[in-house]
Formats: structure tokens, sequence, C-alpha cells
């Protein structure tokens, strides 16, 4: 139940930050500053987000080790997205590295 | 994708009737369709190694269709956070929706109220960067609304089939969680943010946001994410003044 108010003031949320310029139309204006800041929040927020799940994977404690393979994965997405570019290549890549390492470390 | 210099292409075309408007829209978006499923897939199935139940997952799909707050969501219900710390992500991180609209307004002021609401609601990246392209060969189409609504309606098709998809594919496999299919998140990420760090502010505020929010983790409700991204912003806006005021009086450096 509380998951449900959760997803239906996301929806309000949502469409009501989608949906305010075109509805308020030419009655607002954003400042310079505002949309300057406004572009930088893609970036921040998606690093902030998985920077502790690479570090920290179990939540506790950092994990700076060969043997952490969201973080040696990680490194490799990085890379890889560097290089090429290419998202979908990425994805594929980086995950196929987070399984193979996950399972090289079960058997070292 | 922001240069819509090649004009052999058959949206260049003035299309004659709202329909074909429409369907030229979403023909155009095929390639962003492609691109949007894995993320759909990878988003049905972390909700079945989540607390929300398939029918929660679906219903976010249909009615938040954003889906990085989606991902962001799941993360932190999982993370046990706060209700207004989870509307609060949804809320940064849906501003940049402001920026894609602000764009694109004086295509879209002057049209009734519900096809502003409509087309509001239906805005996603993929459909900006279509309609970017579009109305800067096509300025003032008189259908150019059909041809939004095309883009629009065929991204949320294609989300709510793959979200459906990717929770079949969870309620099958259910264990992913466990094996850390969590990281397909993360890698999804990694491949959004990483080109965008091309010019050093961002870089900066990337950096900055990423280690604050490692440090400041423990804060309870997650809060530690929002201060995180706020420093992070404040970071890459300073630096970018500094870098244009040195541009401006190089001596000064």
């Amino acid at each position: 139940m509380n998951n449900t108010w959760m997803i239906v003031g996301m929806m309000a949320i949502t469409i009501t930050v989608k949906a305010l310029i075109f509805v308020l139309g030419n009655r607002i204006v954003l400042s310079q500053a505002l949309k300057e800041a406004l572009s930088f929040v893609p970036v921040t927020v998606l690093t902030a987000i998985i920077v502790p799940m690479i570090l920290a994977p179990h939540g506790a404690s950092i994990e700076l080790s060969w043997r952490n393979p969201q973080l040696i994965a990680a490194i490799a997405a990085i890379a890889v997205c560097a290089v090429t570019r290419h998202q979908l290549l990425t994805i594929v890549l980086g995950l196929a590295m987070f399984f193979g390492w996950q399972y090289y470390c079960t058997l070292a | 994708m922001s240069n819509p210099s090649a004009s052999s292409q058959p949206s260049d075309l003035v299309h004659a009737t709202r329909w074909s408007n429409f369907i030229a829209g979403s023909r155009d978006t095929i390639p962003m369709l492609l691109g949007a499923a894995p993320f759909g897939i990878i988003f049905g199935s972390l909700i079945a190694g989540s607390q929300l139940a398939a029918w929660q997952g679906q219903l976010m799909s249909l009615g938040v269709f954003a889906g990085s707050s989606q991902f962001i969501a799941v993360g932190l219900v999982a993370g046990h956070a706060g209700l207004l710390v989870i509307w609060l992500a949804t809320l940064i991180v849906n501003l940049r929706h402001m920026l894609y609209a602000a764009a694109l307004l004086p295509q879209v002021a002057d049209l009734p109220a519900r096809w502003r609401w409509g087309l509001g609601f239906l805005l996603t990246d993929e459909t900006f960067a279509v309609m970017n392209a579009y109305y800067r060969k096509h300025p003032m189409a008189p259908l150019g609304r059909w041809y939004f609504l095309g883009s629009g309606c065929a991204m949320y098709a294609n989300w709510q089939c793959w979200t459906l998809i990717g929770l079949a594919f969870g309620a099958v496999f259910p264990h992913l969680q466990s094996m850390g299919l969590d990281f397909a998140m993360v890698v999804t990420f990694i491949a959004i943010v990483i080109p965008q760090l091309v010019r050093l502010p961002y870089l900066a505020a990337a950096l900055m946001a990423g280690a604050l929010s490692y440090l400041l983790k423990d804060v309870p409700y997650k809060l530690g994410l929002l201060i995180a991204v706020a420093i992070g912003v404040a970071v890459g806006m300073m630096l970018r003044h500094w870098q244009a005021r040195n541009k401006l009086h190089p001596e000064a450096t």
C-alpha cells in the first residue's frame, strides 16, 4: 500500500515537472543560472547513485579489492564507454565482465 | 543527434495529414525505441527482485513513464529510503525535462491546454532529441503536434512492452537480484553519464557528487544523495563561471 502511494506521488511529481513549462507557456521564463544548474543535474544524480553501489556493494565498508566484481566491471564499463561512446556495447560488456568476474571470484 | 543536416531523409517531406505526421513521428523514433528496450527489460527484471509487486512495476511505467526515476525508485526502495526522499529524488531527476520543455516551448505554446499536458507527459530524453531535430528542420510546422504525438506514443507503447517482458523475465528467473542484477543499473548509468563528461565542469560536478554520495551514504533516508547532488551542481557551476571569466580575462590566471 505504502509503495502504491509512493508510485502515485511519483506520477504526480513527474507529470507536473514535465508538463509545467508547456502548460504555463510564455508566463514563465527560466533564468540563465537556473538553466545552467539544471544542465548539471543528470550527471550528478546518476553518479551519486552508482558510486556507493560500486565502492561498497554490500553496504558496509569500502571494498577496494580485485575481489569486488562491481568495482572491476565498473572500471571496465567506464573504459569501454570512454573509448567507444557506444551505450549498448558498454552495457553488454560491463555485464559480461561483472558476471564473469563474479564467477571467477567464486573459483579463486 | 544534434545535427539534423541530412536533407535526404523522408521526414523532410512536409506531411500532409495528421495521421501521416503521427506515423512519421513514430517512424523517426525507431532507433530510440531500440535503445530504450534494454532499459525496459532491466527495469522489469529489477522489480521482480524488489519489494514491489509486478503490477506496481507496470503501474510505474504506465503512470510515471520516466526511466531513470523509475530505476532510482527501485534502488531507493531496496535501500529503505523514506517516501519524501524518493519523491525528492524523482523531482530532481526529472528536472531536466524542464530544460527540454523550455527548448520546445515556442512550437507548443499556442496549442490547446490538453495538448500541452499530453505532450508534456510524453516528453522523454528520446522524444526530445527527435523533436529538437524535427523542429529545427520544420519550424512552426502546422501539424508538428501530430508528429510529436507519434514520437511520444511510440516511446510510451514501447516502454510498456519492454517493462512487461522484463517483468516476465524476472518472474521466470527470480534470483537475478541475488546474482547482482542490480549491477545492470550501474552499468546502464555509466553508459548514460560517461559521454556527458567531456567538459571539465561536468566531470568535476560528477566526481564531487559521487565522492560525497559515498561519504554520506549512511545519512538517514538517503538524504546524503540529495546533499551530494546539490554540492556537485554548485561545484560544476563555479568551475564553469571561473572558466568563462578566464576566457574573458586570460591575464587573470
